[in-house]
C-alpha cells in the first residue's frame, strides 16, 4: 500500500473495533458494501476501492493506473471537468484518491448528511467517465512531475525503485507504481480508456463507509446509487508468481546526496487467510521486536548503543493481494561506518534472532503495543475505513480484523525464531544501496526522456 | 501509494490551524475547561469517554526562537533530549517502561513552541505507569552528556544531507531571505557550527530558563473525570522549573524593503520555487479575510485559484499551494510549486500573474461564497479525533485564544466580504518585495 512500509502501526495491522459494529452487504451487481458504524462525531468517510492497481499493469503502459485515478477528476456527461471536487468542496468536504500496488482508491471525507453526494458522484464516474484527449495531454504532463518529485530526486525513492526491480523479477511488485517515465512519454488516452473499461465496474469494487450513520440507511443509498450499474466480465488475472530466488542480489544507485543509505528485503509469505496459517503473524512479532517502538532492538542496539547508524527501520505488511511480500531492512549508517559495516550489523542483529531467539519480555512488550494499538486507532475513522479496504481488497476479509489481536498473541518465541531461521537467508536476500554523489550544481541529470519536453 | 495530490505536509498553517468552526449555533463546539494548577500552568481539558484512551500534552514557549545567538539548534536538542535520561533513567529504560505498557510519546518543535506529548491507554496500570515516566521527563531531564554527543552527530549528518536536497535548500534559503537576523530566519535544527559547538550546560540553561510552570499549558482529553484531570496536571507541573523572570518577547519581525531574489544550482531535475512576505500573528485582525482569500488562492486545494491556473489548465506542476501560517510575531505567507526546470520560468510567471491579480481585484463574490460553504460546512471535520481536538486545545492555551475561539471563528469567517479580503491582502502582502528562492532553475 504505501510505498515505504516501515511504519509499525500498518505492520501489526491492528483490529479495528468490535465487529458487531461492522455491517456488509452485496448488491445484485455484485458490488460489496461494509459499513462501520462510528457515532463518535458528525462525520463520515466513504471510499470506493477497485481491485485494480499497479499489479494489474503491463509492460510498456506502467502506470496507467494511477494515471486513470487522475483522469477520473476529469468529468462525465453530468459533471464537467473540475466540477467532482467543486461540488465536495462546497459541502464542506475533502476528497482525494491513491493508487496502490493492489488497488485504486478514492475518498470523501463529509460531515454526515451529505455521505449521499458522495456515493451519487462516485456511483456516477464508476461509468459515465468522459475520457478527453485533450485533458489527457494536460493531466500526462501533471504525473510526469509527480514522478519527477517522487522518484526522479529523491535518492531514497531511486533506491526503493531499484530495488524493487531487483527482487521481483517475474511478479507485477517489481514495477513502479507511479510508471516508468518512458511509458509516460507514450501514454495516450486510448491507453486509460482500456483500463477504465477493463476494471472500473460494480463488481470490481468495494464501498466502504465509516462514520456517523446507520448502516441500514447506507444499504438504501447504496442501492439507490450503485444497484443499477451494470457489472462487467472482468478479464483473467493471472498469478505471475515469483520464482523462489536463487542467490543473493545487490544494485547500487548513484545520486546526488551526502549520506549513503541501504535497503535491504527478504521474501516472506502474507496472510492467506487459511485457519491454521502463523508463519504471517510471527513475521509482525519479529518486525515489532526489530522495530515496533522505542525499545526495540535495531534502533536499541544500532542506534543507541554502537552507534553504527544514524537511523534504522524494518517493516513488514502481511496484507497483499500479489500474494508475496519483503521483509525490510533500512538504515543510514554514521559517519566512519561505512555501507557494508551496517549491513553486516544488520545481520547480526538478525542473526542473534536466529541463533538465541528472543526473550519473552520482548515477546510481552511487542503484545502490550498490539493491544494498545488495537485501541488508538479507533481515533481515525479514515484509518479504520483504510484497513477494511486494504483487506478486502487483498481477499482477505474485514473479520480478520477481530481476530488479528488474538492471532498475534498466539504466536510463541519459538515461531519467531523459526521464520527467523526459515526465510532470512543470503540466497533470498536483495541489497541495494546509495552510493552518494556531490553535487554537480549546474549539470542537471539529463536523460533521455527530459531532452525532447513537451 | 501515488496519491493524487500531495497535501503541503501538517504543519502548515492552513491544514491543521485552520480548525474551527461549530456551524453558527448556539452551542459551545468544544466543552472546553479550564483553570490553573497550584503552580499556575494553564490547563485545557475535554472529557470524552468513548475510548479508553488519555491524550495530553506539555507546551512551552521553547521553540527554535528562543535559540541564544551562537548556540543554534539548542532548543531542538532540548527538547529531543527530553525523552532520552530522565531521572537516572537511561534512554533504554525509558523506552521499555513506555512500551511496557504500550505508551506513545510525541510531540511538535517549531520556532515558537516545543511540546511534549504522550498517548497511554487510560486504565489504571497503563496509565499510571505512563504518567510517572512522562512527569519525569518533564521533571528531571538529565541531559546526559554521552547521550547528548551521539545526537549531536545524528543531527550534524542530517545537516549534511540537508544540503544536498532540493526542498530544504530552498526552505533553508526562503527563511533566511523571508527574516534575515530575525530568530524566524533560523534553522530550527541549527547549524552545523553551531551544533557542533553546543555542550550539557547549554541545555540545562535552556530547560530552566523556558520550561517553567509560569509559561507551560497541559492540554488534556480522553477517558478520565475532571478529577483525574486535575490530580494529572497538579502531578505535572509540581516540579516544574520556577520562571526567574518573565520570558522576553520576541522582537517584531521587519518587512523586506527591496525584493529579494535568490538562485541556487542544483542538479534536480524540477526547480523547487517558494515565494513569501511576512504574513499574519495570532490574533491578527486581518486573520480572518487572509484565512478565507488564501483558501481561495491557494489553499484550498483542487477548487484554488493556482492550482486552477498551474496544473488544471496548464499541467506544469503536480502541487502548488500557498498558506499562512501565523505565529507569535508574523508568520510566512508562502507559496510554493515544483516544476520541470525548463519551465520554471513559465510557471513562475502564472503564478506571479495570479498572485497580482487575486490582490488587485480580491475575489468573486461566488469564490467567497464557495469557500465559506467548505470551511463552515467542513467545520466537523476539524476536531472529530482526540488527536486532532488535543492540538486545538494546545494552541488555543499556547496563544491565550478566548475559550470561544472555535464558536468565534465561525461567526469571524462568516462576516468576511469579498472587499475585506481585497484590503486586507492589498495591506500585507506586496508582490514587488517579494521573496523568491527558486533551486535548481535553468530559466533565469
Amino acid at each position: 500500500m504505501l510505498k515505504r512500509c516501515m511504519a509499525f502501526l500498518l505492520v501489526l495491522l491492528p483490529a479495528v473495533a468490535l465487529a458487531g459494529n461492522i455491517h456488509e452487504f452485496r448488491l445484485d451487481n455484485g458490488m460489496r458494501v461494509i459499513v462501520q458504524e462510528d457515532h463518535r462525531a458528525p462525520v463520515v468517510v466513504s471510499q470506493v476501492w477497485y481491485r485494480a492497481g499497479s499489479m494489474d499493469e503491463f509492460n510498456g503502459t506502467t502506470g496507467v493506473a494511477h494515471v486513470l485515478e487522475h483522469m477520473m477528476f476529469k468529468g462525465t456527461e453530468k459533471v464537467p471537468p473540475g466540477q467532482f471536487s467543486r461540488i465536495i468542496a462546497a459541502a464542506g468536504g475533502r476528497e482525494n484518491a491513491f493508487t496502490g500496488r493492489d488497488y485504486t482508491a478514492y475518498f470523501q471525507q463529509l460531515e454526515q448528511s451529505r455521505l449521499e453526494l458522495a456515493l451519487q458522484l462516485e456511483a456516477d464516474r464508476m461509468v459515465n467517465l468522459r475520457l478527453g484527449a485533450a485533458e489527457f495531454a494536460k493531466e500526462i504532463n501533471v504525473v510526469k512531475e509527480e514522478r519527477r518529485w517522487r522518484t526522479e530526486d529523491r535518492p531514497h525513492g531511486l533506491v526503493y525503485e531499484h530495488f524493487m526491480a531487483a527482487a521481483y523479477q517475474a511478479h507485477p511488485y517489481g514495477r513502479p507504481i507511479v510508471g516508468r517515465m518512458s511509458d509516460l512519454e507514450h501514454m495516450t488516452v486510448d491507453d486509460t480508456r482500456d483500463w477504465y473499461e477493463r476494471w472500473y465496474a460494480p463488481n470490481n469494487a468495494i464501498l466502504v463507509v465509516v462514520g456517523d450513520v446507520r448502516a441500514q440507511d447506507v444499504r438504501v443509498l447504496a442501492e439507490k446509487h450503485f444497484g443499477a450499474l451494470p457489472p462487467r466480465t472482468l478479464p483473467p488475472r493471472k498469478p505471475q508468481t515469483e520464482p523462489p530466488q536463487r542467490g543473493e542480489r545487490r544494485v547500487t544507485v548513484q545520486a546526488p546526496a551526502k549520506l549513503p543509505y541501504l535497503l535491504m528485503g527478504f521474501h516472506v509469505p502474507v496472510l492467506t487467510g487459511a485457519e491454521n496459517e502463523w508463519e504471517p503473524y510471527a513475521l509482525s512479532i519479529l518486525a515489532g521486536v526489530l522495530d515496533g517502538n522505542a525499545s526495540a532492538r535495531l534502533n536499541q542496539n544500532l542506534v543507541r548503543r554502537h552507534r553504527t547508524a544514524l537511523e534504522v527501520g524494518a517493516g513488514y505488511d502481511a496484507v497483499q493481494r500479489g500474494g508475496t511480500a519483503l521483509f525490510m531492512l533500512e538504515g543510514t549508517p554514521s559517519e566512519g561506518v561505512t555501507v557494508s559495516d551496517l549491513e553486516h550489523a544488520l545481520l547480526w542483529e538478525i542473526e542473534k534472532i536466529k541463533h538465541d531467539g528472543i526473550t519473552e519480555e520482548e515477546l510481552r512488550r511487542v503484545k502490550a503495543q498490539v493491544i494498545a494499538a488495537d485501541v488508538y486507532q479507533r481515533d481515525s475513522m479514515f484509518f479504520q475505513a483504510m484497513q477494511i479496504g486494504k483487506l478486502e481488497i487483498a481477499g482477505l476479509s474485514w473479520r480478520l480484523l477481530g481476530d488479528y489481536p488474538a492471532r498475534l498473541q498466539a504466536v510463541s518465541a519459538g515461531q519467531v525464531q523459526e521464520v527467523a531461521r526459515k526465510y532470512f537467508t543470503s540466497q533470498n536476500m536483495t541489497v541495494a544501496v546509495l552510493d552518494p554523489q556531490p553535487l554537480d550544481e549546474n549539470r542537471p541529470q539529463l536523460r533521455k526522456e527530459f531532452t525532447h519536453g513537451r | 501509494m501515488v496519491a493524487r495530490l500531495r497535501f503541503p505536509g501538517s504543519r502548515h498553517a492552513v491544514v491543521w490551524l485552520a480548525l474551527l468552526f461549530w456551524a453558527l449555533t448556539a452551542q459551545a463546539a468544544l466543552p472546553i475547561q479550564h483553570w490553573q494548577t497550584a503552580s499556575g500552568v494553564r490547563v485545557y481539558f475535554v472529557e470524552n469517554r468513548a475510548l479508553p484512551i488519555i491524550d495530553l500534552s506539555v507546551t512551552f514557549p521553547a521553540g527554535s526562537s528562543r535559540d541564544p545567538q551562537g548556540q543554534e539548534g539548542v532548543a531542538s536538542l532540548t527538547r529531543h533530549l527530553l525523552t532520552l535520561g530522565a531521572a537516572g533513567m537511561s534512554d533504554a529504560e525509558i523506552a521499555e517502561r513506555l512500551a511496557d505498557v504500550g505508551a506513545v510519546l510525541g510531540g511538535e518543535f517549531d520556532a515558537d513552541r516545543a511540546g511534549l506529548s504522550l498517548r497511554t491507554l487510560s486504565s489504571e496500570r497503563e496509565s499510571g505507569q505512563a504518567l510517572e515516566v512522562y512527569a519525569r521527563l518533564l521533571q528531571q531531564p538529565d541531559f546526559p552528556a554521552d547521550v547528548l554527543e551521539r545526537e549531536k552527530a545524528r543531527v550534524i549528518a542530517a545537516l549534511r544531507e540537508a544540503e544536498t536536497q532540493p526542498d530544504s535548500i530552498a526552505a533553508r534559503a526562503f527563511a533566511a531571505a523571508l527574516y534575515g537576523d530575525h530568530p524566524y530566519g533560523r534553522r530550527q535544527s541549527g547549524e552545523i557550527a553551531t551544533v557542533s559547538a553546543l555542550r550539557r550546560e547549554h541545555l540545562v540553561e535552556l530547560h530552566r530558563r523556558h520550561y517553567t510552570a509560569e509559561a507551560a499549558v497541559i492540554a488534556l482529553i480522553g477517558d478520565m473525570s475532571r478529577a483525574r484531570a486535575e490530580g494529572i496536571a497538579e502531578m505535572l507541573s509540581a516540579g516544574l522549573p520556577r520562571a526567574q523572570q518573565a520570558g522576553a518577547a520576541l522582537p517584531p519581525v521587519a518587512y523586506p524593503a527591496a525584493p529579494v531574489r535568490r538562485v541556487i544550482p542544483h542538479p534536480a531535475t524540477q526547480s523547487h520555487i517558494l515565494l513569501g512576505y511576512p504574513g499574519v500573528k495570532r490574533g491578527d485582525a486581518d486573520y480572518f479575510p487572509l484565512y478565507v482569500g488564501n483558501y481561495i488562492l491557494g489553499g484550498g486545494g483542487f477548487v484554488s485559484r493556482l492550482t486552477e491556473e498551474v496544473r488544471e489548465k496548464r499541467g506544469l506542476v503536480y502541487s502548488v499551494y500557498s498558506y499562512f501560517m501565523p505565529m507569535a510575531e508574523l508568520g510566512p505567507f508562502q507559496i510554493g510549486l515544483q516544476t520541470q526546470r525548463a519551465q520554471g520560468g513559465e510557471a513562475l510567471d502564472v503564478v506571479r500573474g495570479t498572485l497580482r491579480r487575486f490582490i488587485d481585484e480580491g475575489p468573486t463574490e461566488q469564490e467567497l461564497q464557495a469557500a465559506k460553504d467548505n470551511i463552515v460546512g467542513g467545520f466537523p471535520l476539524r476536531f472529530d479525533s482526540n488527536r486532532k481536538i488535543l492540538d486545538h486545545l494546545a494552541m488555543i492555551g499556547f496563544y491565550r485564544l478566548p475559550l470561544t475561539y472555535l464558536d468565534d471563528f465561525v461567526r469571524q469567517i462568516d462576516q468576511v466580504t469579498t472587499a475585506q479580503i481585497r484590503a486586507a491582502f492589498q495591506r500585507r502582502i506586496v508582490p514587488d518585495r517579494m521573496v523568491t528562492v527558486i533551486v535548481a532553475g535553468d530559466a533565469e
